[in-house]
Formats: C-alpha cells, sequence, structure tokens
C-alpha cells in the first residue's frame, strides 16, 4: 500500500515501467503488478486498441454517429477496468469505450450509444458499468452515491470514475471530491489528464500545479502517475480500491497521458497542436512499452504476439460485421422507457405515430 | 423491503380526525415512510439535527439515526447527482432543496440524468427519487425564496411534478412519491405550511396521477394546485354571492396531466379559470388551456383564462401583494367569461 497520510502527490509521476521498458526510475510506493496481471494488462490494450482503430475507421465511413477515440490513453482505459474487482462499479464517459469492452460489456453493445442505435446499449447492472456520461463530471457525483450506498447497505462495493482533464474545472467534481472525502466513500477518481478538453490546453483550465495536487484541498491522498504506464495505472487504481474496500476512502489519482487521435472524428486537431507533439507522444506508446518490458522479461513471445494479433483482428471483424448489419429501431420503443408505465398521453402519442407510419406504408408505392 | 402502506398495528378504528398544519403532515408521510420502507433515506441541507429550516423533517434524524437521515454539504447538484447513484444501488433518496430558486444548481442533474436515465438505459435502471422543494411566494421572503419553478420540471419528460393543496394531500402524495417508481419533483406550498386541516392522514386515496374535485360546482371550473388551491376555494365561496357555482380542481400531478378529470368538469361546465403564482407568458397554465381547448372546444362558451403572476422577477416583499393572485383577480376573470346575462 502507498503511503496514505500524505495529502500532497509526489512531485513527478509516478512510474513503473518506463517509456522503453525498462523498470521505471520513481515507483513511489506503487505495488508492482504480478507477471499475469502484466500479461492481461498488454492483451487488455493490443484487443483495444484494435477495437479503437477499427471504431474510428467506422466513424469515418460514417458507420458510426461519432467515435471519440481514447487511442493513447490504452494504458487508463485497461488499467482502471482490470484493477477494479467483481462487485465494483465502472463510471465511464464518452472516451472510455475500450474500458467498458475491457470490463467485459458486449463490442456491439459498447458502440450502440455512437451507432445511435440508442442511448445506451447495454444492461447496467450486467458488468456493473454505468451507462456512457457525455455531461463532464457529472457521473462523479453518481459514483459517489452509488458508493456510499454500497457503505450504507454494507456492501463490500467500490466505485471507479473516470473523468479527464477539463471535467476537473467543472462544479460538480468539486462537489463530488468533496461529499466523497466527507462520507469516506469508497470511491476512486481516475482522471486522464491527456493535455486537452478538445482544444483548450491544460495551462488555460486550471493554475493548480497538478491536478492530483487538488486532493489535499478535499483531504483526499492523491496519486500523480505516468498514464502512459499500463503498471503504474493498474497498480494506482488497485491502492485505490484496496483503501475504499478497506474503510480508508477516496482517492484521487491524475494519469498523465495522450490523446492521440483529435476529440473526436469531426474534430481538427492540427488547429490547436503541432505534428511534433503528437510524434513525441507517439514515442511514449503504452503499448510497445509493456511489450517491450514483457518481451525482456520472457513473459511474452512472437508466437504469443502473433495469438494476440490474430484474436485482436477477429475482433476488429466482428465489430465491423456487427456495425455494417442495421439495427432493427422499433419507433413504439420511443415512448417506452420514459416513465415506469407509459402515461396516457404518450399512449395516445405512440397510437398518432404508428397510425402516421402505417398511413405511409399503405401509401407507399 | 416491505412497502405495504397500512396504519400502524394494533390500531384498526380509524382514529378520530384532528387538526393537522401541512407542515406536520409532511413530516408524518416522511416518518411513515422510512419506517414502512428500510430503503429510504432522507438527506439534504439542514435536514439532519435541525430539521429542516421548515422543520418538515424535525425530529426524524433522532428516530432514524444518521445513516437514514443526514445533513449533507450545501451543494444542491451534489445532493441530487448523489441521489441518483444511491437510486442505482437499491436506496430509495428523498431529498430536500432548502428553496425553490436555490435547486438551480441541480437543474442539470435533474434533466440529463434523473429524468432521462431510465429512458437512457432502456428501462434497465430505474430512479425513484423525490425531491421536496418547497415553492412559491406569499411568505415575505427577500429576493431567491419564492420563485414557482414548476414549469422547468413539466417541460421535463421522464419527471413526475405533484404539489399538494392540503394537509391531508400533502400526507398522501408525498407517500405516493415516495412509493412511486419514477423520480418525483415534489413542490411544497411554503406559503401553505402553517395551514390547518381538520383530517385523517391516510395513505389511500386517489393515484398520484389523479386531480381531484375539491369543491363540486356547475357554472364555472376553477384550476389551481399548491398554495393557490386554498385561494380558489375561497373565491368560490365567494362567488356565490354572485350566484356562480363554481367547481374546483385541484390538480395535485402537474405531471402528468390528468386530462380526463379535467375534460370532464370542463365539458360540462361550458367555462374555467387557471390561477397559477408562476409569470403566465409560457406557464404552465398556457398547456392547461391549449390541452382543454384541443380537448373541450365544443363544450366552452367562453375562452380559457389565467390569472397569474406578472411576467416579472418574483417582486421584493413589501411589493408581492400586488403580484400575487387572489379571490378578487379571480372573481373579475370569472366575470370575463361571457356570461349570457352580461355578467354579475
Amino acid at each position: 500500500m502507498v503511503e496514505t497520510q500524505g495529502l500532497l502527490p509526489s512531485a513527478a509521476p509516478l512510474q513503473l515501467i518506463d517509456p522503453d521498458g525498462r523498470p521505471g526510475q520513481n515507483p513511489g510506493g506503487l505495488t508492482f503488478p504480478e507477471p499475469d496481471v502484466l500479461v492481461g494488462l498488454h492483451r487488455g490494450m493490443v484487443l483495444g486498441r484494435r477495437f479503437d482503430t477499427q471504431a474510428t475507421m467506422l466513424a469515418k465511413q460514417g458507420r458510426l454517429a461519432v467515435y471519440p477515440s481514447s487511442r493513447g490513453q490504452d494504458a487508463c482505459q485497461v488499467g482502471a477496468a482490470l484493477a477494479v474487482r467483481d462487485q465494483d462499479w465502472l463510471f465511464p464517459t464518452y472516451r472510455d469505450s475500450v474500458a467498458i469492452l475491457t470490463r467485459g460489456v458486449d463490442a456491439a453493445e459498447t458502440l450502440a450509444l455512437l451507432r445511435g442505435d440508442w442511448h445506451c446499449g447495454y444492461d447496467p447492472y450486467e458488468h456493473r458499468v454505468a451507462p456512457q456520461c457525455t455531461p463532464l463530471a457529472t457521473n462523479t457525483l453518481h459514483a459517489v452515491g452509488l458508493a456510499h450506498a454500497a457503505t450504507l447497505q454494507a456492501k463490500d462495493q467500490v466505485a471507479l470514475v473516470l473523468l479527464g482533464d477539463g471535467a476537473t474545472s467543472e462544479g460538480d467534481a468539486h462537489e463530488a471530491l468533496n461529499f466523497a472525502a466527507l462520507w469516506k466513500a469508497p470511491v476512486v477518481f481516475l482522471v486522464q489528464n491527456n493535455g486537452y478538453a478538445i482544444s483548450v490546453p491544460l495551462a488555460k483550465q486550471t493554475a493548480a500545479p497538478t491536478l492530483a495536487a487538488k486532493g489535499i484541498g478535499y483531504g483526499i491522498p492523491p496519486l500523480l502517475i505516468d498514464g502512459n504506464d499500463a503498471a503504474a495505472v493498474y497498480a494506482a487504481a488497485r491502492c485505490g480500491v484496496e483503501r475504499a474496500a478497506t474503510g480508508g476512502g477516496p482517492t484521487l489519482i491524475e494519469a498523465i497521458t495522450y490523446r492521440v487521435e483529435a476529440h473526436t472524428n469531426a474534430d481538427d486537431a492540427t488547429r490547436y497542436r503541432t505534428d511534433d507533439e503528437v510524434r513525441g507522444w507517439l514515442g511514449r506508446d503504452p503499448i510497445a512499452r509493456l511489450e517491450a518490458y514483457l518481451r525482456a522479461e520472457r513473459l511474452l513471445d512472437d508466437e504469443a504476439a502473433g495469438r494476440l494479433a490474430a484474436e485482436a483482428e477477429q475482433l476488429a471483424a466482428d465489430v465491423r460485421d456487427r456495425m455494417s448489419t442495421e439495427a432493427s429501431a422499433d419507433p413504439a420503443e420511443l415512448f417506452e422507457h420514459v416513465y415506469a408505465q407509459p402515461t396516457a398521453a404518450l399512449e395516445r402519442q405512440r397510437a398518432a405515430l404508428l397510425a402516421e407510419l402505417d398511413e405511409l406504408e399503405e401509401s407507399a408505392p | 423491503m416491505t412497502t405495504v402502506m397500512i396504519p400502524p398495528a394494533g390500531n384498526t378504528a380509524r382514529p378520530a380526525p384532528a387538526p393537522v398544519t401541512m407542515a406536520a403532515a409532511l413530516n408524518q408521510a416522511l416518518a411513515d415512510s422510512l419506517a414502512a420502507d428500510d430503503r429510504v433515506v432522507v438527506f439534504g441541507e439542514d435536514v439532519g439535527t435541525l430539521g429542516g429550516v421548515f422543520r418538515i423533517t424535525d425530529g426524524l434524524a433522532g428516530k432514524f439515526g444518521e445513516h437514514r437521515v443526514f445533513d449533507t454539504p450545501i451543494a444542491e447538484s451534489g445532493i441530487v447527482g448523489t441521489a441518483i447513484g444511491m437510486a442505482m444501488n437499491g436506496l430509495v433518496p428523498v431529498v430536500e432543496m432548502q428553496f425553490d430558486a436555490f435547486a438551480y444548481p441541480a437543474f442539470e442533474q435533474v434533466t440529463s440524468h434523473l429524468a432521462k436515465l431510465r429512458n437512457r438505459t432502456r428501462g434497465r435502471v430505474a430512479l425513484p427519487v423525490v425531491i421536496r422543494v418547497p415553492f412559491g411566494g406569499g411568505i415575505g421572503g427577500v429576493e431567491h425564496h419564492s420563485d414557482s419553478s414548476e414549469a422547468y420540471y413539466t417541460h421535463t419528460p421522464g419527471l413526475r411534478v405533484v404539489t399538494p393543496g392540503t394537509p391531508a394531500d400533502a400526507y398522501l402524495l408525498l407517500r405516493e412519491a415516495i412509493r412511486c417508481p419514477d423520480p418525483v419533483v415534489f413542490l411544497e406550498p411554503k406559503r401553505r405550511y402553517w395551514s390547518k386541516e381538520t383530517a385523517v392522514l391516510t395513505p389511500e386515496g386517489p393515484p398520484i396521477d389523479r386531480a381531484v374535485v375539491r369543491r363540486a360546482g356547475s357554472d364555472v371550473t376553477l384550476i389551481a394546485y399548491g398554495g393557490m388551491v386554498a385561494t380558489a376555494l375561497e373565491a368560490a365561496e365567494a362567488a356565490v354571492e354572485e350566484d356562480w357555482d363554481v367547481e374546483v380542481i385541484d390538480l395535485r400531478s402537474l405531471s402528468p396531466f390528468d386530462d380526463q378529470t379535467l375534460t370532464e368538469s370542463v365539458s360540462r361546465t361550458g367555462r374555467a379559470v387557471l390561477v397559477h403564482e408562476a409569470a403566465g407568458f409560457a406557464g404552465y397554465g398556457a398547456e392547461v388551456a391549449a390541452r382543454l381547448t384541443e380537448q373541450c372546444f365544443h363544450y366552452l362558451e367562453a375562452p380559457i383564462l389565467r390569472v397569474t403572476g406578472f411576467d416579472i422577477p418574483y417582486p421584493p416583499p413589501k411589493l408581492e401583494q400586488f403580484h400575487l393572485p387572489n379571490v378578487d383577480r379571480i372573481l373579475d376573470a370569472i366575470a370575463r367569461l361571457q356570461w349570457e346575462d352580461g355578467g354579475a
């Protein structure tokens, strides 16, 4: 366990594996994950990356309405999803499709929102994954409430909520950190600091020395970590989960990472950042780093890497196939799920819509 | 988890009617809900030790413990946002917004999440949350303490919006709201907190989405809700002198809207006046007038009139009497309903 007394984060990000795949220079008190965990992190990232590039392609082809890529943030996505226990909850944002997939949600169900089939394609209770949250930081409060309800009902359950650097400026992030600290709620806040809120750089977002440093104001122990180091992300999130599960309350983690793609396929990132900057971060790729470490430690060889690549291609092919068939959307369902029972007015509106559709069908040549 | 709603055991005889204020009725509804269902939690600003600024939660923290009834930081978005998470995890949160205008910081959580989560998840996530909001004016409150904010909520699909007009109905409606699987914005007419009624508090009565006829009449339907129900009843009594037999309907549920009770009445009387404190422009009364026109046009003897607050920010205490609908304005509106004899 990391020292919990101090409320100041380390000056430099904690790191277990450096960008060249060697042991990190600044491990802090993080527990180095077991070999099988490292292999799992690598596997999750390879599959997640392939899923992500496939989704980006589908968005460019118009098969998805939009896709906010998490390429470059792979270590955060997979590290977070694997660090939470089965009974815990994950609260993702719109950029966290890979984390959702890694948690076990079906790929097509994960993409339902972004394809436009429905707002949330999966059952949140099945894998304990909240719907992807688009309004920034609002999910932090849901995570705190869910976690506090677990405490009130004596359930061994932790909530891990994902948010970005931009979201830390929202009022809800402040309220959530404050409520969580007061209630000692079993929550882990994982801030993926990817440098930009769409186009606005962190320097225009906050004057704080780091986002992790904000923890001291709430009385929440923070961890500043290298967000492209999957081992560090996993270890930090795991530390937060364990602290939460043992009554130690919330943890605030700032993971320094980078969004390699634009904000979404509709964004033009060349308007606010340089190619040099992107190239620099491509050199800090989270997958290459862990792969180098695993190969040096003989935890991965060409054969295993080949099998994994084939599995990733299979996943991509499956996503392509399933996203290429039209989902059957039932207009009558528009009136379901507004209330537990449709109101009389909604019943009338449904009948009117169905009559309108019948007429259209009859008048069709 | 039990949600059975019966009077206390061993008390099978119907209790005698007794005078009760709306504040006491609401307090009793919370106490009985907490006792009936251990998923119910009550929280918000000052609701614990103090018992709420209006004392609606008086004594509840002591009786049910701080794990069931507790104070929170002053952060309305935080209160509603955490209530959403709690409801996702099996609890039935009943939260208090201290005043109407102080509920606005929670607006995003209410409209983007509370109202929509069932729909966003195709019915998989239900949010049985009640947001209690003391609303409306008439108590001499300084600015930001007297807003009628109902239309903000009624315009949001997925929310139920209810408001009681009497102490007994305050008890019934709050019990119903807490039992309801949908999120409910429960608007409490703070000017009526201390009004008394001799009644038996019972959780049995008209369903949560039903309007009730508070006074039967045959000449004109006077439609009111919340704090204006008592004013409407007063106006109806005063109208007797003018030979108008006024029916008074207490809407109770602003959303969904009880078309049936309303159209039945207005089709019979042929005349309708709607009263609310909120500004008239794009106010709740506009929706009522539109619906009744659509559904009762051929029965109408006169245009549906609205008696509302002016289209101004809520005035300071010394001027609020000029803003609020009153008996005279209601009677004036009734007089303008194109009576064949030219009116009273």
